[in-house]
C-alpha cells in the first residue's frame, strides 16, 4: 500500500485546492486523446474528434474530463486508502468499460503535464514528485480489481 | 524508423529555439534525480544530493544537465536519423556508463514536464504530442546499440 508523508499530502492539496476541475479535466482528457490517439476508441460517441482543435473544443470531452478529475478528487481526500476508494471504479473500468489499465498511467502522465503548464514555478520538483506518486497510486488502485 | 511530419518538425524546432539549454537541462536532470531517486546512483561523485533543494542547486547537476540537453539539441538537428546521430552515445551509455535504458524514458518524461512548466499555454496539445514523439525517438535511439 502506498504511503504519503505529511509533506507529500500538503504538496498535493496545495495544488489541488486551486485546480479548476472543468478546465483541467477537459484539458487533460483532451490531451490524452491527442497525444495517444488510440484512446479515442473509448469516446467514439462523443462527436467530433477529427483534429486537435475539435477535441479540445468538444463539450462532451470537457464534461467527461471534469467527471474524471472529480473522481481524482476522491483520491486526494483518501490518499491513505486508494485501493478501497477506487474499488468500484476499478470494477467498472474492467467489467463494463474494458479499458486497458495502461491507459490509467497515460492519463496520470498527461495530468502531471497539464498541472505543470498551469502552475509553472509553483509546480516544484517536490510537488511534481508527490503528484507523480499520487497518479501512480491511483493507476494501481484502478487496476486492482481487474481480472 | 520514426518519421516526423513537417508540422511536427516545425513545432519541435520552434520551441527549441527558445530553450535555454542550461536552465532547462539543469531543471530536467535535477527533477529526474528528485522524482526518481535511484537515478542518483549514476551521480555519486557529484557532491551534495541530500535534498531536493541541494540537488536543484548543485552546480555539477546543472552543468551535466546542460551537457545532456546539448546532446538533445544535436538529436533535434537529425530528426530523420536519430539512431545514427545517437549511435556513439548509445554505446557509451551501455559500455561505459551502464545506464538502464528505462531511464532514458524517465528523463524524456521529465523534460516534457519541465517544458510544459516553462512554456505554459504555448505548450499546446500538438506541441506536447510532437515532443513526446521526439523523446520516445531519442530514448529508442539511445537504446539501439545496447547489447
Amino acid at each position: 500500500m502506498v504511503h504519503f508523508t505529511a509533506e507529500e499530502k500538503a504538496a498535493i492539496t496545495s495544488i489541488w485546492d486551486k485546480v479548476d476541475l472543468e478546465k483541467a479535466g477537459g484539458e487533460t482528457l483532451g490531451r490524452l486523446l491527442i497525444v495517444y490517439p488510440w484512446t479515442q476508441r473509448f469516446f467514439e460517441k462523443f462527436g467530433n474528434l477529427s483534429s486537435a482543435q475539435a477535441i479540445m473544443g468538444n463539450p462532451r470531452i470537457r464534461a467527461h474530463g471534469k467527471k474524471v478529475l472529480t473522481s481524482l478528487g476522491l483520491a486526494v481526500q483518501n490518499m491513505d486508502n486508494l485501493k478501497e476508494t477506487f474499488a468500484h471504479l476499478s470494477e467498472l473500468h474492467c467489467d463494463k468499460l474494458h479499458v486497458d489499465p495502461e491507459n490509467f498511467k497515460l492519463l496520470g502522465n498527461v495530468l502531471v503535464i497539464v498541472l505543470s503548464t498551469h502552475f509553472a514555478k509553483e509546480f516544484t520538483p517536490e510537488v511534481q514528485a508527490a503528484w507523480q506518486k499520487l497518479v501512480a497510486g491511483v493507476a494501481n488502485a484502478l487496476s486492482h480489481k481487474y481480472h | 524508423m520514426v518519421n516526423f511530419t513537417a508540422e511536427e518538425k516545425g513545432l519541435i524546432n520552434g520551441l527549441w529555439s527558445k530553450v535555454n539549454v542550461e536552465d532547462i537541462g539543469g531543471e530536467a536532470l535535477g527533477r529526474l534525480l528528485v522524482v526518481y531517486p535511484w537515478t542518483q546512483r549514476f551521480f555519486d561523485s557529484f557532491g551534495n544530493l541530500s535534498s531536493a533543494s541541494a540537488i536543484m542547486g548543485n552546480p555539477r547537476v546543472k552543468a551535466h544537465g546542460k551537457k545532456v540537453l546539448t546532446s538533445f539539441g544535436e538529436a533535434i538537428k537529425n530528426l530523420d536519423n536519430l539512431k545514427s546521430a545517437l549511435a556513439k552515445l548509445s554505446e557509451l551509455h551501455c559500455d561505459k556508463l551502464h545506464v538502464d535504458p528505462e531511464n532514458f524514458k524517465l528523463l524524456g518524461n521529465v523534460l516534457v514536464i519541465v517544458l510544459a512548466g516553462h512554456f505554459g499555454k504555448e505548450f499546446t496539445p500538438e506541441m506536447q504530442a510532437a515532443w513526446q514523439k521526439l523523446v520516445v525517438g531519442v530514448a529508442t535511439a539511445l537504446s539501439h546499440k545496447y547489447h
